[in-house]
């Protein structure tokens, strides 16, 4: 049983340049507590205090999880997470 | 219709139904054609109300040199602005954006300062805060924070849209600078309870991404989350294939960013024909196609014209 994480080219001095990694969990939350035993320190980079850190997106199945429920947005096998850093458009 | 002036004729775009991708008669996808403004892109109207706004605020003295940090095409409207009011413009643009968005700008006559493509708009947004701080005369707009970004948004684009389509339940646009939605999405907030606003936001190569750490993403100033009800990351693949399927189905030739836009909308659609609910949903059309061609977006298999976009700013 497992979630696809997407980390992005920053992140991944956290995941032995892992691209994607597997992890588990029933809300966002706990999945990425899941990968800090794993990964550690990573965690730390996406949360402050309770919260996605503000130049943090995270993603799941393409949606911005600010709008699903932040940290407790129901998660499940099959889905895929991905993170990125806020960029400019326009 | 009779204008004293190509500015005069900004806004009041056509807003077309989308007989063929709307999934039913309850659930309609209708598409407002901001590529139909002067040079044909919805950027053009906050190019207008920023020039206006510093007119109005005594910072742009004849002769006056604008600065700008673009990937393309708010600084093709800026250009055409500033060329008709008699101001000069440098735009900052991040190397890997198409040649003709280049040809455009300085046919224009804006002078072009080209960023690093590493890092993208973020960093042509550092070195246009760095030219600005070096050349004190030089006034920057700055799209990302302009107030009157938004408010163009909020007077025309927000109005025109409910005038036309007084049922609509759906607002979806591309998340860049945050304008569009903000602008328009405060003011049908505002006007139709209910209402929901959906950004479409481009999902680049890794090199767009290149910053040395996350405290140097960048949010624009004008972003405010409550005016969103939700936010989809679109990668160019699904941004392609619907920017084809658009031209193909509907006949509407559009820029690969309304692709992505237009992928949102039809995620939208599915759930709304899911959960039974009628839906009006409206999108924007950014530009035309004819500043992407030389990508080669719209020839060969998907698969090539995603290749040939990887770490371009192709939104």
């Amino acid at each position: 049983m497992s979630i696809e994480v997407q980390i992005p080219t920053i992140l991944r001095g956290h995941t032995e340049g892992q691209k994607t990694v597997p992890g588990s969990g029933g809300t966002l939350g706990e999945l990425l507590a899941d990968l800090e035993g794993r990964h550690p320190g990573l965690r730390d980079r996406l949360v402050e205090g309770g919260g996605l850190r503000r130049f943090v997106n995270v993603y799941l199945n393409d949606e911005d999880v600010r709008f699903l429920g932040g940290l407790e947005t129901p998660v499940a096998e099959g889905d895929t997470v991905t993170v990125l850093p806020a960029v400019a458009g326009g | 219709m009779r204008f004293d002036s190509l500015l005069d004729s900004l806004g009041g775009t056509p807003l077309v139904g989308l007989p063929t991708l709307s999934p039913s008669s309850d659930v309609r996808l209708w598409a407002k054609l901001e590529d139909r403004n002067p040079t044909g892109s919805l950027k053009d109207r906050a190019a207008l109300f920023m020039v206006e706004a510093a007119e109005k605020d005594g910072l742009l003295q004849p002769g006056a040199t604008l600065l700008e940090p673009t990937s393309g095409n708010t600084g093709i409207s800026l250009a055409m602005v500033a060329s008709q009011r008699g101001y000069r413009l440098v735009c900052v643009m991040p190397q890997n954006t198409s040649i003709e968005r280049r040809q455009l700008l300085q046919m224009w006559g804006a002078r072009i300062i080209t960023s690093p493509a590493e890092g993208g708009s973020n960093e042509a947004v550092r070195v246009a805060k760095r030219l600005a701080a070096e050349h004190p005369d030089w006034v920057m707009l700055y799209q990302y924070g302009n107030p009157a970004n938004a408010r163009a948004h909020y007077a025309t684009t927000g109005p025109e849209l409910l005038a036309d389509l007084p049922s609509i339940t759906h607002f979806v646009a591309g998340l860049g600078t945050s304008g569009t939605l903000v602008g328009a999405g405060r003011f049908l907030r505002e006007q139709v309870p209910g209402i929901e606003v959906v950004a479409a936001e481009p999902r680049y190569g890794e090199l767009v991404y290149g910053l040395r750490n996350v405290d140097e993403g960048f949010v624009p100033e004008l972003y405010d989350a409550s005016v969103l009800t939700s936010r989809f990351s679109v990668g160019p693949r699904d941004a392609l294939r619907r920017t084809r399927e658009l031209v193909e189905s509907e006949g509407i030739f559009a820029g690969i960013s309304t692709g992505a836009i237009l992928h949102a909308a039809l995620a939208v659609a599915t759930r709304a024909m899911r959960t039974g609910r009628r839906a009006d949903i409206a999108f924007v059309v950014c530009d035309g196609g004819w500043k992407y061609l030389s990508t080669g977006a719209y020839s060969g298999t998907l698969e090539e014209a995603a290749d040939a976009l990887h770490d371009q700013l192709w939104a």
